[in-house]
């Protein structure tokens, strides 16, 4: 937008330097909040934790999961955040197509993603091991289906984001909101490394 | 003179009801302060203990509050010094800072050591053996299984005195706490977990205990009565209900889990064997076969 | 299982019908008056014509000063809910001996209580907390607004979307009759098939998430939108004990959102979280809800503690003492309260170090709570005591929190907990703590800062009188309770055994409570014959007490950006060194940026209640249908672009100058 050149109308230099700060405190905001998302991710963690070995006769993680599959999804959503970073760089350089397709292509890959973990989900279910099964099997689709609806909940995000970047363009406000949406983004994957490595290596390593 | 007149009906009054509290206390039982064991009892000392050293800080602050508001009070024509801009000293907060943390550290010494000592599941030194009695909370009363002994008791627990009595403990409803103040603190029955306690009587005497933890509607019945006997009257009371009271059959066990309230004694010969351990394993796993009888009889 | 579950997917209104309205007249009767009161608001609104003003003004405002003051009128009213359930749990104890049964059946009695503690704690005691931070924080840290006006005004509407749950569980189905903790297995379905547990998991689900939101603001609030100038050190005490307490919100309620989940799991989707069996584990819950319950406990006291130092400083008309300490005592609070919840269940039967250590980290936390009480004795000492109600509060409260404090530390010390956990003398310690500790802190402030709002002062002669009958009521109605739990009588019971002799001691604890309705009269009467006074003897200017924070350089009424200049900050006590030197502030005005009303804060609020109501009955239609008005609540306004507007320096100018001709705005 406009630069502060000298001549300039002092007030409105304020006024931008005022913009400047409030963005920041929403974006400091919203690092509260993932804080907040962090705590719960970490509660639910340690409940997993607590309950990892309740099988009750059903299933443990060793005869149930399958490490080829997380893999993919995990590489699913790496690739997924990787693309979101890109759509981060190209809105800062005021690029707006190439903001639009790194962001879809962001969506394409958290839906593989989605759909991935819910076809597994269906699988276990399908074969008698639901939540219902045991302590240990309704820790692990808590945990890991709170973070598929926060994946969901970003994939809605994403989509709101597109139309709003598509219909008013890369102002200063769709680009704190990219700046944030992407945040919720990377953090969703790094909970997911934890979910990888607690849940599933962990799971399929100790039998 | 109004003031002085006012001061002095406040404390005709509290005088009074200080004076009727203390006739109403001398005639009733507190078991608390009253203890009748040797867990009890130490507890009781403890509880001492600790309130002198907490008096050690409270008494200054009351006494020191009083002389304040008395002093520095706009219309005291007596009034203080006023020195507005007095914020801070380092002496004076050191002093706060360090004394209870002194006198914490001396209470904190005490309540490690206590907490060992007094840990429930440790046994009472004696040369005496210790009574087992396995103690399971029912929706809404107490079963008392004595293993060695092959009988049971519904809201009822007898032992000799001076002997240890040794309880392992479980729920097989929601969470309750085996609570018999007289004689010793309280420890959670869990349903599919075992809790441990010991405790002693020094007397011949009844007691009473309850749950202290909600378990549904029927709570405020889950009253037991505990009776400490001598050593021979105890036997007479074992061998009585061994050859005249029913047998706890799989089936009586069946209709004692039901709920029901205010429940009356009940006397048991026989209990179903492993009855206690099947209790707790029902809840731990669900394929064994030496619990299956008592799952299929709840339809858990 | 499964069947169930099919049959209420195929039931259009899922387990709802007429069955669930209330029967037995006590629940009819209380049914009908709460039904009343929002009736009789809605009829008198529409009666003066002023359903325009209400909702413009009030219910979609974004001014944290109008939020602050529908947060404590919605405290004050679920005050007197609470309180009329606290009348029939002593009416129950006091009759309910031997043969005869009492007033009350047993589940309606345990009923009545698990509302009293959820609704004391959070409606009530948050509600009063929420309030006074509202209205007071961004005034003393000189700022025109919070950080996020609409997130704020969002979290009041969900706190508000919650207490409407709570108290619909009145008029149709039953309450949570668990305690206020619902501890399983007897939360479970298999022992709580009803609705009750349900009402209160969502009714404390979406009254949580409000908090957390309002955690956030207030945070970063603190920490980005203070004055130029007031470094944090030289922040009003109050502020940092509200940073404190928002930062404990921040890390402490995602867990009792997780809680409250898992739970709500167990029931509806037949999970093993906490169930007896099936490899749940029960006393995980308690883990959770107590890693979340003990750092409540310092949310709500440590704002509590942040009003007794203005008002010991105000009051004694001298310097806070021991500020510096003041800080890091707040904080080691803060700290240790997070490693402490252990001795809410010592009696599980943990190993005697775990307990020892749980039990010496909660004494521990006497040591800075202890510095405070020092400092704030300290405060008054060398001061000039201005004996008025505020300071009244702050008296009593150091002498009740003393006396439940010690009562604290004895029961931080696992084997004599072993004795006295969930007694009567537990009941007796935690109100003494919350009950000084938080509600007079706010009955203190609401005195000492409502001249700062109205215009006019509280009457005192009135004051006073509540003042001493509530005093009288809770020490007559706690100290009994502490004999009984020596005597050995449980918390929760709704009948006991003549034999036992603790009627004596209940009908005293029943008296006490008699005069703490006394009080509470007093108080409503003094609010009215100070608004009747209004204009007479109570009428005050913009500084009644002179304070010495920021606020109360402010005119009153205050006008919705605050400071039409904002105030240069380099000390503490600004204001008070402010008044010392006489300055004339001749800056220009300047263009002052407002957040814009909206209602979508409390549309995506109805969304939840609609939510809450619909997932408590399992109607999954209306579960789908609330999820979308607060997803759609949302969306629509992140479109908005334009939340703010620009009030031009031009209209502050002429809006300060009417003020200063004495002309109203």
């Amino acid at each position: 937008m406009s630069e502060i050149s000298p001549g300039l109308d002092l007030a409105k230099a304020d006024q931008l330097i005022e913009r400047h700060e409030k963005d920041a405190t929403t974006v400091f905001g919203f690092w509260v909040y993932l804080m907040t998302d962090c705590v719960l991710f970490a509660s639910l963690f340690a409940t997993f934790a607590v309950l990892r070995n309740n099988t009750f006769g059903g299933p443990s993680g060793a005869t149930l999961f399958s490490l080829p599959y997380a893999l993919a999804e995990t590489l699913a959503l790496l690739t997924s955040s990787f693309t979101c970073g890109l759509a981060l760089l190209a809105a800062q350089a005021k690029r707006k197509t190439q903001t639009l397709v790194w962001f879809m292509i962001t969506f394409g890959l958290g839906l593989t993603f989605l759909v991935l973990e819910l076809s597994e989900f269906h699988k276990f279910v399908a074969m008698g091991d639901s939540w219902r099964r045991s302590g240990f099997l309704s820790a692990y689709f808590t945990l890991v289906g709170t973070h598929g609806l926060h994946i969901t909940i970003g994939l809605l995000w994403m989509v709101v984001m597109m139309l709003f970047i598509y219909k008013r363009g890369l102002n200063r406000l769709s680009l704190k909101r990219i700046r944030m949406l992407s945040m919720f983004w990377h953090f969703l994957d790094v909970v997911w490394i934890f979910i990888f490595t607690i849940v599933y290596l962990f799971g399929a390593l100790h039998a | 003179m109004r003031i002085k007149k006012k001061w002095l009906v406040v404390s005709v009054m509290l005088a009074a009801l200080v004076s009727a509290a203390g006739v109403y206390l001398s005639r009733v039982n507190i078991p608390l302060l009253e203890p009748k064991g040797p867990i009890a009892d130490k507890e009781f000392r403890l509880l001492l203990i600790i309130t002198g050293a907490m008096l050690v800080v409270v008494i200054p602050v009351f006494l020191l509050l009083a002389y304040v508001v008395w002093r520095y009070r706009e219309d005291n024509p007596k009034h203080g010094q006023y020195v507005p801009d007095w914020d801070h000293s380092r002496w004076l907060e050191g002093l706060w800072w360090v004394i209870p943390t002194i006198l914490i550290l001396i209470v904190s010494i005490i309540t490690w050591n206590a907490s060992y000592a007094l840990n429930p599941y440790r046994p009472i030194l004696t040369n005496k053996k210790a009574l087992v009695v396995q103690a399971v909370s029912l929706d809404w009363k107490w079963l008392f299984i004595y293993p060695a002994q092959h009988i049971a008791s519904l809201n009822l627990v007898e032992f000799p005195l001076k002997t240890p009595v040794h309880f392992y403990l479980t729920s097989d409803a929601p969470m309750n706490s085996f609570w018999l103040p007289q004689l010793s603190g309280q420890i959670y029955t869990m349903a599919g977990m075992q809790t441990q306690l010991y405790l002693a009587s020094d007397i011949i005497g009844n007691f009473t205990g309850r749950s202290a933890n909600l378990s549904g509607v029927g709570f405020a019945g889950m009253q037991f009565s505990a009776r400490s006997v001598s050593v021979a009257s105890f036997a007479s009371w074992v061998n009585q209900i061994r050859h005249h009271s029913p047998r706890l059959s799989l089936s009586v066990y069946r209709s004692l889990e039901k709920p029901s309230t205010y429940v009356p004694f009940k006397e048991y010969s026989n209990p179903a064997k492993g009855l206690f351990n099947d209790i707790i394993a029902k809840y731990m796993t669900p394929n064994r076969d030496h619990n299956i009888r008592l799952i299929e009889g709840i339809g858990l | 299982m499964s069947h169930s579950l099919i049959s209420t997917f195929g039931g259009f209104l899922g387990r709802l019908s007429l069955k669930w309205l209330p029967h037995d007249p006590i629940t009819a009767s209380g049914a009908i008056m709460l039904a009343a009161v929002p009736i009789a608001v809605a009829l008198f609104i529409t009666y003066t014509k002023r359903w325009k003003w209400i909702y413009r003004e009030w219910l979609t405002t974004q001014d944290p000063k109008r939020i602050g003051i529908m947060y404590i009128i919605i405290a004050i009213l679920m005050g007197l809910r609470g309180l009329a359930d606290v009348i029939m749990v002593r009416t129950q104890q006091a009759v309910s001996v031997g043969s005869n049964h009492g007033i009350l059946s047993a589940s309606h009695f345990q009923q009545v209580i698990s509302a009293h503690g959820t609704i004391m704690i959070f409606f009530v005691a948050m509600g009063l907390m929420f309030g006074i931070i509202n209205l007071i924080v961004p005034l003393q840290i000189g700022a025109r607004d919070v950080a996020f006006p609409f997130l704020n005004a969002t979290g009041f509407w969900l706190f508000f979307a919650g207490m409407a749950l709570i108290n619909i569980s009145l008029l149709i189905g039953d309450f949570s009759a668990t305690g206020w903790l619902a501890y399983p297995p007897l939360s479970e379905l298999k022992y709580s098939p009803t609705v009750g547990v349900d009402y209160w998991i969502w009714s404390l689900e979406i009254a949580g998430i409000g908090s957390l939101l309002a955690g956030i603001n207030f945070v970063v609030t603190i920490l980005k939108k203070r004055v130029k100038g007031m470094k944090l050190m030289k922040m009003p005490l109050f502020c940092w004990s509200v940073l404190g307490s928002m930062s404990l919100v921040i890390f402490a309620f995602p867990i009792l959102t997780v809680t409250l989940t898992l739970l709500a799991l167990d029931r509806t989707l037949g999970m093993h979280f906490f169930t007896s069996g099936h490899g749940g584990n029960m006393m995980m819950y308690v883990n959770l809800i107590w890693a979340w319950g003990h750092p409540e406990v310092y949310i709500l006291v440590l704002p509590a503690f942040g009003v007794y130092s203005e008002i010991a400083a105000v009051f004694s008309r001298k310097k806070l003492f021991g500020y510096v300490s003041m800080v890091w005592a707040i904080w080691a609070i803060v700290i240790l309260s997070f490693i402490v919840w252990l001795h809410h269940f010592f009696t599980m039967g943990a190993g005697s170090n775990v307990n020892a250590f749980f039990g010496i980290m909660t004494m521990i936390i006497a040591v800075p709570t202890g510095v405070k009480l020092f400092n704030w004795l300290f405060t008054m000492y060398k001061g000039k005591l201005n004996m008025k109600t505020p300071l009244y509060w702050l008296i009593a409260f150091v002498v009740v929190f003393t006396i439940g404090g010690m009562a604290g530390v004895l029961m931080a010390v696992p084997p004599i907990d072993f004795q006295l956990h969930n007694s009567l003398f537990l009941v007796a310690h935690f109100h003494m703590m919350i009950v000084s500790g938080v509600l007079f802190g706010y009955f203190a402030g609401i005195a000492y800062w409502y001249p700062k709002f109205l215009g006019y002062r509280l009457n005192e002669r009135l004051g006073r009188y509540a003042f001493w009958s509530w005093l009288v009521g809770f020490l007559l109605a706690f100290i009994p309770l502490y004999i009984l739990g020596f005597m050995g009588a449980t918390r929760r019971l709704d009948h006991y055994s003549a034999s036992l002799g603790w009627q004596p001691l209940f009908i005293v604890a029943a008296i006490g409570v008699v005069f703490i309705i006394l009080g509470v009269v007093l108080q409503i009467l003094q609010l009215i014959v100070s608004i009747w006074q209004r204009n007479g003897e109570l009428k005050v200017g913009h500084d009644p007490w002179d304070g010495r924070t920021l606020e109360w350089s402010l005119p009153t009424p205050i006008p919705a950006y605050n400071f039409a200049r904002l105030p240069e900050v380099s000390t503490r006590d600004a204001y008070w060194n402010a008044k010392k030197v006489k300055y004339i502030d001749r800056r220009p005005y300047e263009d002052i940026e407002m957040p814009k009303n909206s209602p979508l804060g409390m549309v995506i609020a109805g969304g939840a209640l609609i939510f809450g109501f619909a997932f408590v009955w399992h109607i999954w239609w209306l579960v789908i249908v609330g999820l979308l008005v607060s997803v759609f609540g949302l969306i629509y306004r992140s479109m908005d672009e334009h939340t703010e507007y620009t009030l031009p320096a031009s209209d502050v100018k002429q809006m300060e100058q009417m003020r200063a001709s004495g002309g109203g705005i």
